[in-house]
């Protein structure tokens, strides 16, 4: 481990996931591997010396290394987001350290079942924790319970999808919060009691919780489970602060 | 609007400091001896610093502050803090 | 900052100084309010919220809600500057001078420790805080100041850094040695003049 150093990525990849969201793949090559879940610091310099400096969390699977993957959702008054999402291209050279974060993950021998709740861009983690269960072929049990404000906003939409047919044990429940598709027939509002109710592990399982994105969100998912009985113990929360509702 | 995080959000800047991952480390609040996992603690950062406080009573446990290329760490709030040797 | 590599096409968003001269050397025109918190917000009740001149004062003395409310009053507009850069201009506020509250008392001592509800605390020279400089201020752009932004009452200090205008402020407390609070046993200045740039430690 030992002290976090700036290390230098170079942009390979990139990809648009949503109209406000991208995909990011760096090719990191003093990258010490990671674990699904953890996060990484990026800074930006300017010519005139000036940093800024923000938290992504890694989107791809530590399976993938040193190729590192962050999903950037863009923020309309931010001052990273835009240009990650707008401005960086292929080619360009990206400053970050990492892996961060040793609380906030999930490997396969750490088993389930797995409960993953996701409000928005708080998908991301859990996308990684599902791409490494995917990568070691792991018949963990496992629900995700996914929160967008439309159809056109689920991020990594399609790869859910594939995920879900073509492997077992694995659930995808969403819910979208402000618009639906025609001949929507799934969730069509924000997450509560009831729908953990309905969609989580029962209680005697045991499982495993972890749940990503705005604030709010993340703190009614928790107390919620909790109520059900879930042991506060196995709940593990990344706020991702106050931005925007789901 | 809160801007509570939890304690991964502080894991940079304590790995800045410490040089080792201190989200899995435990610390006893002197404000109600309860003992928490650094990854379960309520996390303020604030534009000056960040605050980490006791996920039960909200003690500031943790206050780290960064100013001219220094890190100032105060952890009065710590009556002990337990880390794995093989940390 | 330390040294990085500079990013292609990357630029500060908030342009720094103007020229009218009102805003201070390193900061930038804000025209939101950031909040920025270091805890949960308070929410104390206005029935057990008071203010009290403790310390090196003859007789401690105790304002509650109402009785603060009924003391002689002052409309101000002030420019604020954040340690974190940015100012604010014309910010109209109103609440009771501290000159009005130290006039209740008989005190001896050279510095006050402003204490505030979540357990905030910020020094100041006493003289700084008199004579016009400093406000228990109660409303902000003519409604009641919120919660996020210290309500029901903050200090006001504007002539220093914003950090020193304490949110949930509940009291001073007169010392004759400086004692330095929250930001300034951590890094920051000590007096926080932002003319002086007066920001960190050894500045």
């Amino acid at each position: 481990m030992g002290r976090l150093s700036w290390q230098l990525g170079e942009v390979v990849t990139t990809r648009a996931e949503t109209a406000r969201t991208k995909s990011i793949t760096l090719a990191v090559p003093t990258w010490m591997g990671h674990q699904a879940g953890q996060h990484v610091d990026v800074r930006l310099t300017a010519e005139d010396g000036y940093q800024a400096e923000r938290s992504y969390s890694i989107a791809s699977p530590p399976e993938e290394a040193p190729h590192v993957t962050l999903t950037v959702e863009r923020l309309d008054d931010g001052e990273v987001s835009p240009y990650l999402v707008d401005e960086l291209h292929v080619g360009d050279k990206l400053e970050l350290r990492g892996p961060i974060g040793g609380y906030f993950v999930w490997e396969a021998r750490l088993g389930g079942p797995l409960l993953l709740v996701a409000g928005g861009s708080g998908i991301v983690p859990l996308m990684a924790m599902l791409r490494h269960r995917a990568a070691t072929s792991s018949t963990v049990a496992t629900r995700l319970l996914y929160s967008s404000r439309s159809f056109e906003d689920v991020i990594y939409r399609d790869e859910l999808d594939h995920l879900k047919s073509s492997s077992t044990m694995l659930e995808v429940v969403h819910t979208l919060t402000r618009v639906q598709p025609p001949g929507w027939t799934g969730y069509h509002r924000r997450v509560d009691s009831e729908m953990l109710k309905e969609v989580a592990w029962p209680v005697d399982q045991h499982a495993l919780a972890y749940v990503c994105g705005p604030t709010p969100f993340v703190e009614t998912v928790a107390a919620s489970l909790v109520s059900l009985g879930y042991d506060p113990g196995r709940i593990k929360t990344e706020r991702f602060g106050p931005t925007g509702e789901v | 609007m809160e801007n509570k995080l939890d304690g991964n959000a502080a894991a940079g800047t304590l790995q800045e400091i410490f040089a080792f991952e201190m989200t899995l480390a435990q610390v006893t609040c002197v404000g109600c001896g309860d003992t928490s996992v650094i990854g379960a603690t309520a996390v303020y950062i604030h534009g000056m610093g960040t605050v980490v406080r006791c996920p039960f009573c909200d003690t500031v446990l943790i206050r780290v502050a960064r100013t001219k290329g220094r890190n100032f760490l105060d952890m009065r709030g710590v009556r002990v803090l337990q880390i794995s040797a093989e940390a | 900052m330390s040294e990085g590599f500079i990013s292609r096409g990357f630029r500060r968003r908030h342009q720094q100084g103007d020229e009218s001269g009102r805003i201070p050397p390193g900061q930038y025109l804000e025209r939101g309010f950031p909040v920025l918190s270091a805890g949960p917000t308070p929410h104390t009740p206005l029935a057990s919220w008071d203010f009290s001149l403790l310390g090196k004062v003859d007789q401690p003395k105790r304002w509650s809600w109402d009785e603060f409310r009924a003391l002689p009053r002052e409309k101000v507009t002030k420019d604020i500057h954040c340690v974190t850069k940015w100012s604010k201009l014309d910010t109209h506020w109103e609440g009771v001078s501290l000159d009005t509250l130290l006039a209740q008392v008989t005190y001896n001592a050279s510095y006050v420790v402003a204490f505030s509800d979540g357990g905030y605390t910020t020094n100041l020279p006493l003289d700084e805080v008199m004579e016009g400089q400093a406000w228990v201020v109660d409303t902000y752009e003519e409604k009641p100041l919120e919660p996020q932004h210290g309500g029901p009452a903050r200090l006001l200090v504007p002539h220093l850094y914003f950090w020193k205008s304490a949110k949930w402020v509940r009291g001073l407390r007169l010392v004759e040695k400086d004692e330095p609070g929250f930001w300034e046993s951590l890094g920051y200045h000590n007096h926080g003049d932002p003319w002086k740039e007066e920001r960190y430690w050894g500045d």
